[in-house]
């Protein structure tokens, strides 16, 4: 479903990706980590053209991910949350999930409407629809980021850090909703540093180490026999 | 005193009151309209500001820093007794719209292009990640709060617009400031003369001060927004 070769990117004299090779199934569930400035935003932006690589390629549903093409693929088969939520804050709750329906798939309004609401109350916020994002909690708003992720019914969600911005309290009601989206075929590809979620959801965890992919396991190999002395360190400072 | 407080004096005021009206109604004229312009090349170089292909924004900066760096009154001159020698004649009252309408576009500019940036710019590539394009991202998450946050320094830019239409008296412009200055010198009765003109020039301004401090105090209600630089003052 996403398939990289190659990727390098740099910004000025800084080498941030280095020859990055990723290929990430249909329907896998892929958890990235590694520590601040590895490059693992950099790495999942390329995913949806949000930067640029240097060089080396991105192929995103069999098609090549070009300057060109990034709007038209953002609209047909990726959608992102962010570590931020980014939320429109001049549009209600109900607003902000049904804009990129209506205005880009040429949904009619009362029908997005209908799909909104669905995923609304799939993430438990029904009553909020006619809010603004700035009344809601941290919690609240990133479900309802993620409801807005779904209503374009895209083929991939990309998750940059979406608890980090968290209050501890909040992060279970966002990770329970990102578990139950992980029942689906739905192509995840998520950096997180909750192991526990890793380990209940993903099929496949890679480690992120200066640029580079550096170890690459299912959860279980993480938590028992690391193999990368860095890991290790790394590893033993997230899971207490 | 005896000078300022003389019953002839008011009363020869009074009479010629219809000078002041007429001056009032050239400043507003030029006001109204060089608002217009003030705001439309205002957007349009503060949309172009904030553009990727780099050509745009050198063009607004050009533009910016040409009309904020240079008095009021040179630029006013210039399109007075300048454009004559090369043939071009700009009627008093174009001069006056023209020059309140590039001066203070240039300032609007700015007001525009840090309203722009002061939209988060993670809104903006959740737009794009939605696939949003450039033009649609603008229209549908970036103007729509700019405006919000850009309508009481663009409020304060029009109130100093209005008191900038005063330069026209230098070009006997037949605006407010014009007929003070030629009846106060006429009769010699300098304090009825000023201080009408700028009576006058308080009952346009001081609304839309008021105006501005409402906006102001309407914007801080709406939290999760940056604050952006008030509009620097365009006195001449
Ligand atoms: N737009 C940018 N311009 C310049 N340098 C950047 C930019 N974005 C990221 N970097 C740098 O690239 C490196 C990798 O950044 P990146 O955000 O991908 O790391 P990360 O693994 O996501 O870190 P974190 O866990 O802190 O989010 C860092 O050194 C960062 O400072
Ligand atoms: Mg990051």
């Amino acid at each position: 479903m996403i398939k990289i070769e190659n990727l390098n990117k740099y910004f000025g004299n800084l080498h941030v990706l280095k020859d990055i090779d990723l290929h990430v199934k249909s329907g896998e569930k892929l958890v990235i980590i590694g520590p601040s400035g590895s490059g693992k935003s950099t790495l999942i932006r390329c995913m949806n053209y949000l930067e640029e690589p240097s060089s080396g390629t991105v192929y995103v549903d069999n098609q090549e991910l070009t300057r060109k093409n990034k709007t038209q693929m953002a609209k047909s088969t990726s959608a992102m949350v962010f570590q931020q939520f980014n939320l429109y804050p001049h549009m209600t709750v109900l607003k902000n999930l049904t804009l990129a329906p209506v205005k880009l798939q040429k949904i009619p309004a009362d029908k997005a409407k209908e799909i909104a609401m669905e995923y609304l109350i799939r993430v438990g916020l029904a009553d909020k629809a006619e809010e603004y994002p700035h009344t809601l909690s941290g919690g609240q708003q990133q479900r309802v980021a993620i409801a807005r992720a779904l209503t374009t019914r895209q083929k991939i969600i990309l998750f940059d850090e979406p608890t980090s911005a968290l209050d501890p309290e909040m992060v279970q009601e966002v990770l329970d909703v990102m578990i139950g989206l992980s029942k689906e075929n739905i192509t995840m590809v998520c950096v997180t540093h909750e192991m526990g979620f890793a380990r209940q959801v993903a099929d496949r965890v890679i480690f992120m180490d200066e640029g580079k992919i550096i170890e690459t396991g299912t959860p279980e190999h993480f938590f028992k026999n690391p193999e990368n002395e860095r890991t290790k360190i790394f590893l033993s400072k997230i899971l207490h | 005193m005896t000078k300022l407080f003389s019953i002839r004096r008011w009363m020869q005021l009074f009479g010629d009151f219809d000078q002041f009206l007429a001056g009032m109604r050239t400043t507003l004229i030029v006001a109204l309209l060089g608002l217009l312009i003030a705001l439309a090349l205002g957007i349009l170089f503060g949309v172009l500001s904030s553009v990727k292909i780099k050509i745009l924004p050198w063009i607004a900066r050009i533009y910016v820093e040409f009309f904020q760096n240079t008095p009021l009154v040179v630029q006013v001159f210039f399109y007075s007794f300048g454009l004559p020698f090369i043939g071009v004649r700009i009627p008093d009252l174009m001069v006056g719209i023209l020059g309140v309408g590039l001066y203070h576009g240039a300032y609007i500019a700015e007001v525009v292009r840090s309203g722009i940036e002061a939209v988060p710019k993670g809104q903006v590539e959740a737009a794009e990640s939605q696939g949003f394009g450039h033009i649609q991202v603008m229209g549908y998450i970036v103007l729509p709060q700019t405006l919000k946050i850009t309508l009481p320094p663009l409020t304060n830019q029009a109130m100093n617009l209005v008191k900038n239409t005063s330069v026209l008296a230098m070009i006997a412009g037949m605006d407010i400031m014009y007929y003070a200055k030629s009846w106060a010198g006429n009769n010699g009765f300098f304090y009825q003369g000023y201080l009408s003109a700028g009576l006058l020039y308080f009952i346009l301004c001081f609304p839309l001060t008021k105006l501005t401090a409402w906006l102001e105090q309407k914007a801080k209600q709406v939290p999760s927004q940056k604050k952006i630089n008030n509009g620097m003052e365009a006195d001449v």
